[in-house]
């Protein structure tokens, strides 16, 4: 690890002035990740800004939306009554990363921020166009069973790792961010970008920009929501494979309304556009559910390891919706 | 820095890079929690903060000043062992024992979860206001501890019998 200087800061506006008096501060949640990072010299930040004491406040408005503090604990999420009742998808997505002593730790926007677990990025003696721009790729030929199948480039196929990103991304949230210029609010979909030839650059931030709140708006039929997690081993591993969705069927069989992402075969949280366009309307049988899911996959390239990807995400997406629209999946 | 470590107040001075886990063997002499992988991944240092369990070596020492961390060294007093303590020495709950200070730290912390109703991975009515400490939940609950000389039966039979008297009875009749 290379030194650093530490602050802790109880409000964002302090944040964001300890972050910007150093030239490469890094903002500090629970530290499962960054700290990993540091100790592996693949993070190399001057100052650190813990940002733990900002709002841990979880907020569930008369009007449906939840408001969720930045630095709100991954257990505390999933563990909320609120949360637990509308967004199942979340608790659940929430539940099926780590392990209990990490969402102990872990927060909110830390989750949202964390890197990818690409093996050749934590391996310095790997070539890495994410850790080095333009050095090359040892995934492309190498150990890439876990690496992405969508939204990849010739440049990096790294996926993002987190499950709860991929039920914020069904839920449309919206992230509120701070930083030296004010205020704004984007889409959690939005915010991070594709690789192309710059694999470094991962989120559309500016400097020392910060997520101080996730915002859940109003989905009810999200209490009719689950997540889909298929894995190497049965807990504490990151997903092959997995599927966030909600689901609203009318009474005669026409599906009202569906969410539905994809976690493990992106460099993003996905969020199934395609096939929720194709749904709506359809009938709430798992052949139309199939039929989404093709051409969701359509675009879908496989590497030398992880081309059994592309079937397995159709077939996940075909349970997941199946068994919410009451079937056995 | 000040700490709380065991009920104690302590007071180190350290270089900000140094993580709990090596704060607590290398500077306070509490070599109970154990460095497995150093990542992470087997949970071998787990200890409890202001109750919840945590990897301490993930965590930053700094971030944790004034804070209320227990360690397996504050679980018992010499010659009287907490009821986990003496289940994993009834059923063989471990081997070589290097897991073991995280296995209790982190077991005493997953019932502590399990009776405030925090659902699991595998539980199937979220909406549940209590949540009973089956097979599948303790295996659950407890994944994020590994056991390389595989004594994970007799860690499941010891921590059931712990916080689950009831049904260890029932698969003991």
């Amino acid at each position: 690890m290379t030194p650093f200087t530490y602050a802790r800061a109880q409000d964002a506006q302090t944040a964001i002035q300890l972050a910007g008096a150093a030239p490469a501060a890094r903002y500090l949640g629970g530290g499962t990740n960054l700290v990993d990072l540091m100790r592996e010299t693949i993070e190399t930040p001057d100052a650190l800004v813990d940002v733990t004491g900002l709002s841990q406040a979880i907020e569930a408005r008369d009007d449906g939306s939840i408001l969720i503090g930045a630095a709100v604990k991954n257990t505390a999420l999933a563990a909320h009554r609120a949360v637990r009742q509308h967004f199942p998808l979340l608790s659940r997505a929430i539940l099926a990363g780590a392990s209990g002593q990490i969402r102990n730790m872990a927060t909110v926007g830390g989750n949202i921020l964390q890197r990818t677990r690409c093996l050749y990025f934590y391996d310095d003696a790997a070539r890495c166009n994410k850790r080095s721009p333009g050095a090359g790729c040892d995934a492309r030929e190498g150990f890439n069973r876990m690496n992405a199948i969508l939204g990849a480039s010739d440049a990096c196929s790294a996926t993002h790792p987190s499950d709860m990103c991929v039920a914020l991304a069904a839920l449309d949230a919206t992230l509120h961010l701070a930083g030296a210029e004010g205020t704004r609010r984007i889409k959690l979909v939005e915010l991070h970008r594709l690789p192309d030839d710059q694999p470094d650059i991962e989120t559309i931030l500016r400097p020392h920009e910060l997520i101080t709140a996730v915002e859940l708006p109003a989905l009810p039929f999200a209490a009719r929501s689950t997540y889909r997690k298929v894995r190497d081993r049965a807990s504490y591993a990151f997903a092959l494979v997995s599927a966030a969705a909600a689901l609203d069927v009318a009474a005669d069989g026409t599906i009202r309304d569906v969410r539905l992402a994809l976690g493990g075969v992106a460099p993003k949280p996905w969020r199934a556009f395609k096939a929720e366009a194709m749904l709506r309307g359809a009938p709430a049988t798992a052949a139309a559910f199939r039929t989404a899911a093709e051409a969701e996959l359509a675009e879908a390239v496989g590497l030398s390891g992880n081309s059994f990807k592309i079937e397995l995400a159709k077939r996940v997406i075909t349970a997941t919706l199946t068994e919410l629209a009451g079937g056995v999946a | 820095m000040r700490f709380i470590v065991n009920g104690q107040h302590v007071e180190a001075v350290f270089d900000l890079r140094t993580s709990l886990l090596d704060l607590l063997r290398d500077h306070l002499g509490l070599s109970g929690s154990k460095k497995g992988c150093n990542q992470g991944a087997c949970g071998a240092c787990t200890v409890l903060v202001d109750g919840e369990r945590i990897n301490a070596c993930l965590a930053l020492a700094v971030q944790y000043q004034d804070r209320a961390i227990n360690t397996v060294e504050g679980l018992s007093e010499p010659g009287a062992l907490h009821p986990l303590q003496s289940a994993f020495l009834e059923h063989d709950g471990f081997q070589c024992g290097y897991c073991t200070p995280g296995q209790l730290c982190s077991a005493i912390a997953m019932a502590a979860e399990l009776s405030r109703g925090v659902p699991s991975a595998v539980t199937v009515d979220l909406a549940a206001e209590t949540i009973a400490l089956s097979h599948d939940e303790l295996r659950e609950r407890m994944s994020g501890n590994l056991c390389r000389c595989g004594a994970y039966n007799g860690i499941v039979e010891a921590i059931t019998e712990t916080f689950s008297p009831q049904k260890s009875a029932q698969e003991a009749a």
